[in-house]
C-alpha cells in the first residue's frame, strides 16, 4: 500500500552526509540524557513510593557540586553541537567557485527553473551527478521555500531578494522537491522533482530540445530593448554610471555609504533606482517595477555580471570574494 | 499492554451539605454576581470556563486536520484544510495556551499563596477577562465567517497581499486579546511586589509564584510587540501601507523578526507557569523540599531574559547573514541550560522522598518525560546544520507539541487536579483521574512521535496532501489523536461531575504545604480571616508536624 516507506530519508548529495553526521551525534547525546533522566525518574518513583501516611522523609540539602555538574556538562556538549552545526551551516551557505548556476523563480504554485545554457523547466530540474549546482532564487509573490529532503537543503525564496543555495548530487535518481513555506491554497501541490543524471546523459538531455538563448544573451538583448544602453554606456557616463566591471565590486553611494554591487543590489537598482544613488549622479533613472518580470530581471543581472572590464578578474562569488574585495578596497583608501 | 485499572470501589457518599457557609462560591449563582465580580477566584473560574470552550473549539479543528491526513490525497478541500490548521493554531495559542495556567490557576492561587486578599487591581483583573472575551469573540467570528488561511504565524506578504480570507478581523481580535494578557501580567507583577504577607520574603515564595513572576515580565514586555505587528498587518491590508511589501519598498522578513520577537518568548509564557506547577507538585507528592530552590527560581528568570534574544532561530533559512545566524544559534543553546537545570532538580527532589502516585503526580511524570523529549529535540532545531533540513517539517510540529501539550497541558492538567479540591471544595474520583492520564499519555505519544519521523523523512508541515510513502506514519498519528481526544473528554466529565457530587475535600486533602492549604475549601471571599504571618521556609515538608 505504501511503496517506499522507510525510517530514514535517502542521502543523495554531499550535504546530506554532513547534516546527518550532526543529526546522529545530537540523537545519541540527547538519547543518552533522556534515558538517564527517565531511568532515574522511574527508579525514584518506584523505590521511594510512599508506604505509609506517616512517612516523613529526611531533609536533603541541595548540592552545589551537582548543580554545577548538570549545568556545565550539558553546556559543554551543547557547545560541541553548536560549533559542529555552525560549521555545516557555513558550508551549506558557501557555494563552491566551480558551481553551475541554475536560476529559480517561484510563484504560486509552481517552480520555474532555468539552466545556465538557457533551457527552462517547470517543477522539474535535471542536474548532472557530481557537479555543484548553485541555485539563485527569487519569488514573484509570497515567500516560498526550496526543499529537497534527499539533499538536506532548504532555503526560503523571498520576493525582492536573491537567496542562494547549493548542492552536489552524489546518487542517480529522482528526488522530491517541496515548497516548505506556506504560500496559500495549493501550497501542498507546489512540488516537483530533481532528476540526477550521469553528466553525459545531462549533456545529451540539454542538447535534445530546441537550443534556447542563454540568460546572458537574453539580458543583452533586453538591455538594448529597454534602452538602458542610452545612459549606461562608456561614453555617456554623465547620465548613468558605467556598468562594465561593476559586479562584485564596491560602489560609493551619494549617501556616503559603500555597498557591494551584488545580484540583489543590481536588481534593486533596476526596480527601485532611487533607493541607492551612486555618488556623483542624479536620481534621474525611471523605475522598471512592473515592466520587467523576475525572469527578465535575472537575465539582465546575468548580463551585467558578464560585463567584465579588460584585465579585471571578476570574483566568482559575490558574498565571499566580493566582501573581501570591499574590505581590501576600504583598507587601501 | 493494558491500560485497565480497577474500577473505583468506594461508592459516592450521600450528598454532603454544599460548600462551607462562607465561601467565594456561596455568594450566589446569578449572572450579575459573576459578570461583575472583582474576586480573583471568581475571575479565575470565568477564565476556566472560557478557555475550556476555546480548547474544545481548537481540538475540533485538530480533529479535522488529523482526519484529512488519513489518506495521501486528503479528504477535504485544500482551502478547508488550510483554514482548519490556521484555526487550530490561532485558537490554541492565543485563546487557550497563553491564558491557560496564568489566567486560571495563577489568578486563583497567587493571592492565596502569598497571603493576600486579592490581586493588586481587582477591577483591571475583571477588565482583562472582558478584553479576552471580546478579542476571542472577534477572532472566532473571523474564523466562523469566511475563515482565516494564513497560518497562526500570519507570514507576510502572503497575509498582507494574497490572502483572501478574514485577516483584518482576526488580527484585531488577537490585538485586543493581547491586552488582556498584558493586564494580567501587570497585575501579577504589582501583586507579587507589593502584597506579600508579613514574613513572605522573596525566597520564601512558592516556585509557582516565581514562575508567574517571570511569565508576567514576558507578557508585559513582549505582548505589545506582537500587538503592534499584527496591527501593522491589518493596516497594510486596509490602507496598503507597504511595511512588508517588497514592491513598495517594504521587507517581508521584517515581519518575521517582529513576530518572533514576541512569539518565541510566548512559548515561555506557555511553559513557565507549567514549570511552576510541576515544582509545587513534585514537593507535595514526595514530601520533600525542592532540590535547588534558588536554581529553579533563577532559571525561570534566566529563561525569561535569554528567551527574548533567540527569536531569529525561527529564520535560519530565510537568507539571513551567516554570522547573525550563529549568534542566535549560540543563544538558543544557552536558553536550553536553565530548562535542563529544572528537569534535573525535579528529578533529584524525588530522591529518598515519599512518592505518592496520585493523579497530579502522574501528570508530573508525564510532564518530565515529555517535556524532556520536547526540550531535547529543540537542540536539533537550534542547531544550524540540522535545522536547515528539519525546519518547516513535521519535526517542528512534533517538537512544539511535545513542549506545548507534553509540557504546558500536562502541567495544566496536573495543576487543575491538584488544586481542584481547593477550587471547588470537592474531590474527584481518583481512579478516573489515573485512567484518563494514562490515555492522554499513550494517545499523545502515538500522535506526535511519528511526526518526528515524518519530519526527518522530509514531510513539510501545512500540507493537505502528501506523497504515499508518508501514509503509514500519518495513520498512526491520526489514530493517536483519536485516543488523545477521548483522553481529554474524561477529565472534563469527571471534574464536572465532582463539582456537584464529589466528596467534600476538606482544607488540605493532599497534606500539602502552602498558605492556600491553610484556608477552607473552597476559600472564603476574603481568602484569610487574618492575614497570615510567614515564619517558615517554603516546602518545609521534613518539619511538617504529624497530625
Amino acid at each position: 500500500m505504501n511503496p517506499g516507506f522507510t525510517f530514514t530519508p535517502e542521502r543523495a548529495a554531499t550535504s546530506a552526509g554532513e547534516v546527518d553526521a550532526v543529526f546522529y551525534f545530537i540523537l545519541v547525546v540527547t538519547g543518552l540524557f533522556a534515558l538517564g533522566v527517565w531511568v532515574a525518574l522511574i527508579y525514584f518513583a518506584v523505590r521511594y513510593r510512599r508506604r505509609s501516611e506517616h512517612d516523613r522523609p529526611r531533609e536533603i540539602e541541595g548540592s552545589l557540586l551537582l548543580e554545577l555538574a548538570w549545568t556545565l556538562i550539558p553546556l559543554g556538549l551543547m557547545m560541541t553541537m553548536f560549533v559542529w552545526g555552525a560549521k555545516v551551516y557555513f558550508h551549506l551557505n558557501r557555494p563552491p567557485d566551480d558551481a553551475m548556476t541554475v536560476t529559480v523563480v517561484a510563484k504560486r504554485w509552481m517552480w520555474k527553473l532555468q539552466h545556465p545554457t538557457g533551457q527552462r523547466e517547470i517543477n522539474e530540474l535535471h542536474v548532472p551527478l557530481g557537479r555543484a549546482v548553485r541555485l539563485v532564487m527569487t519569488s514573484e509573490d509570497a515567500i516560498h521555500s526550496f526543499f529537497v529532503p534527499a539533499f538536506r537543503i532548504k532555503k526560503d525564496v523571498v520576493p525582492g531578494r536573491y537567496n542562494v543555495a547549493w548542492f552536489r548530487a552524489t546518487k542517480l535518481g529522482t528526488y522530491h522537491l517541496f515548497c516548505a513555506e506556506y504560500c496559500g491554497t495549493e501550497h501542498a501541490r507546489m512540488g516537483g522533482r530533481i532528476v540526477v543524471m550521469e553528466p553525459g546523459a545531462y549533456q545529451a538531455w540539454l542538447a535534445a530540445g530546441p537550443q534556447p538563448e542563454s540568460p546572458i544573451a537574453a539580458g543583452e538583448k533586453l538591455f538594448a530593448e529597454l534602452n538602458c544602453v542610452t545612459c549606461h554606456r562608456p561614453d555617456s557616463a554623465v547620465r548613468g554610471p558605467v556598468l562594465t566591471g561593476v559586479f562584485g565590486h564596491p560602489v560609493r553611494l551619494a549617501s556616503g555609504e559603500t555597498v557591494i554591487a551584488d545580484d540583489a543590489y543590481l536588481r534593486e537598482s533596476i526596480v527601485n533606482p532611487a533607493a541607492k544613488i551612486v555618488a556623483g549622479y542624479q536620481p534621474v533613472m525611471p523605475t522598471f517595477q512592473g515592466q520587467v518580470s523576475e525572469e527578465q530581471l535575472i537575465a539582465l543581472v546575468a548580463y551585467l555580471r558578464s560585463l567584465v572590464a579588460p584585465a579585471q578578474a571578476v570574483p566568482a562569488t559575490v558574498t565571499s570574494a566580493g566582501r573581501a574585495a570591499a574590505r581590501g578596497g576600504e583598507a587601501g583608501r | 499492554m493494558s491500560t485497565e485499572v480497577a474500577t473505583p470501589v468506594e461508592s459516592l457518599p450521600p450528598l454532603p451539605p454544599a460548600h462551607p457557609a462562607e465561601s467565594y462560591l456561596s455568594r450566589g449563582w446569578d449572572l450579575r454576581s459573576w459578570l461583575l465580580t472583582k474576586d480573583h477566584k471568581r475571575i479565575g473560574i470565568l477564565y476556566l470556563v472560557s478557555i475550556t470552550l476555546f480548547f474544545a473549539i481548537g481540538s475540533f479543528y485538530a480533529a479535522v486536520v488529523r482526519w484529512n491526513l488519513l489518506v495521501p490525497n486528503g479528504q477535504i478541500s485544500a482551502d478547508a484544510y488550510n483554514k482548519s490548521f490556521t484555526a487550530h493554531g490561532v485558537v490554541m495559542v492565543f485563546l487557550f495556551l497563553i491564558p491557560s495556567i496564568p489566567a486560571t490557576l495563577g489568578n486563583f492561587l497567587i493571592p492565596l499563596m502569598i497571603g493576600a486578599r486579592d490581586l493588586a487591581f481587582p477591577r483591571i483583573n475583571l477588565l482583562s477577562w472582558y478584553l479576552f472575551i471580546v478579542g476571542g469573540g472577534l477572532t472566532l467570528y473571523a474564523l466562523f465567517t469566511g475563515g482565516l488561511d494564513t497560518g497562526w504565524t500570519f507570514y507576510t506578504p502572503y497575509s498582507t497581499v494574497f490572502a483572501q480570507s478574514n485577516v483584518e478581523v482576526a488580527a484585531i481580535g488577537i490585538f485586543i486579546a493581547g491586552f488582556s494578557s498584558i493586564l494580567t501580567g501587570l497585575n501579577f507583577i504589582v501583586t507579587i511586589h507589593k502584597m506579600r504577607a508579613p514574613g513572605m520574603t522573596w525566597f520564601r515564595l512558592p516556585l509557582f509564584v516565581w514562575a508567574h513572576y517571570a511569565t508576567a515580565i514576558i507578557q508585559v514586555l513582549g505582548t505589545p510587540v506582537v500587538a503592534i505587528t499584527i496591527l501593522l498587518v491589518a493596516l497594510e491590508r486596509i490602507f496598503h501601507f507597504g511595511f512588508f511589501d517588497p514592491n513598495r519598498g517594504g521587507d517581508p522578513i521584517l515581519f518575521q523578526h517582529l513576530f518572533w520577537f514576541y512569539s518565541h518568548p510566548a512559548v515561555y509564557i506557555m511553559i513557565l507557569p507549567s514549570m511552576g506547577v510541576i515544582s509545587e507538585l513534585v514537593c507535595a507528592f514526595s514530601r520533600k523540599r525542592i532540590f535547588g530552590y534558588s536554581f529553579i527560581a533563577m532559571s525561570s528568570l534566566a529563561i525569561a531574559a535569554i528567551g527574548f534574544l533567540v527569536w531569529a532561530h525561527h529564520m535560519f533559512v530565510t537568507g539571513m547573514a551567516v554570522y547573525s545566524a550563529m549568534v542566535f544559534s549560540l543563544l538558543t543553546y544557552l536558553v536550553a541550560v536553565p530548562s535542563a537545570i529544572k528537569t534535573f532538580n525535579w528529578t533529584a527532589t524525588l530522591y529518598k522522598g515519599s512518592v505518592q502516585w496520585d493523579t497530579p503526580m502522574i501528570y508530573v511524570f508525564c510532564f518530565i518525560g515529555l517535556f524532556l523529549i520536547g526540550g531535547l529535540t529543540g537542540l536539533f532545531l537550534g542547531n544550524l546544520g540540522t535545522d536547515v533540513h528539519l525546519t518547516d517539517t513535521y519535526f517542528v510540529v512534533a517538537h512544539f507539541h511535545y513542549i506545548m501539550v507534553g509540557g504546558a497541558i500536562m502541567g495544566y492538567l496536573g495543576g487543575l487536579h491538584f488544586w481542584w479540591p481547593k477550587i471547588t471544595g470537592r474531590k474527584y474520583v481518583e481512579s478516573w483521574g489515573k485512567v484518563s492520564s494514562l490515555l492522554i499519555f499513550v494517545g499523545f505519544n502515538l500522535t506526535f512521535f511519528p511526526q518526528f519521523l515524518l519530519g526527518y523523512l522530509g514531510m513539510p508541515r501545512r500540507y493537505h496532501v502528501y506523497p504515499d510513502e508518508f501514509q503509514v506514519l500519518n495513520v498512526l498519528s491520526s489514530a493517536g489523536a483519536t485516543i488523545l481526544g477521548f483522553g481529554y473528554l474524561f477529565p472534563f466529565s469527571y471534574l464536572f461531575h465532582s463539582f456537584f457530587r464529589g466528596e467534600p475535600a476538606g482544607p488540605n486533602p493532599w497534606g500539602a504545604i502552602g498558605l492556600e492549604w491553610t484556608t477552607p475549601s473552597p476559600p472564603p471571599t476574603q481568602n484569610f480571616e487574618e492575614i497570615p504571618v510567614v515564619t517558615t521556609e517554603p516546602y518545609d515538608y521534613p518539619n511538617m508536624g504529624e497530625e
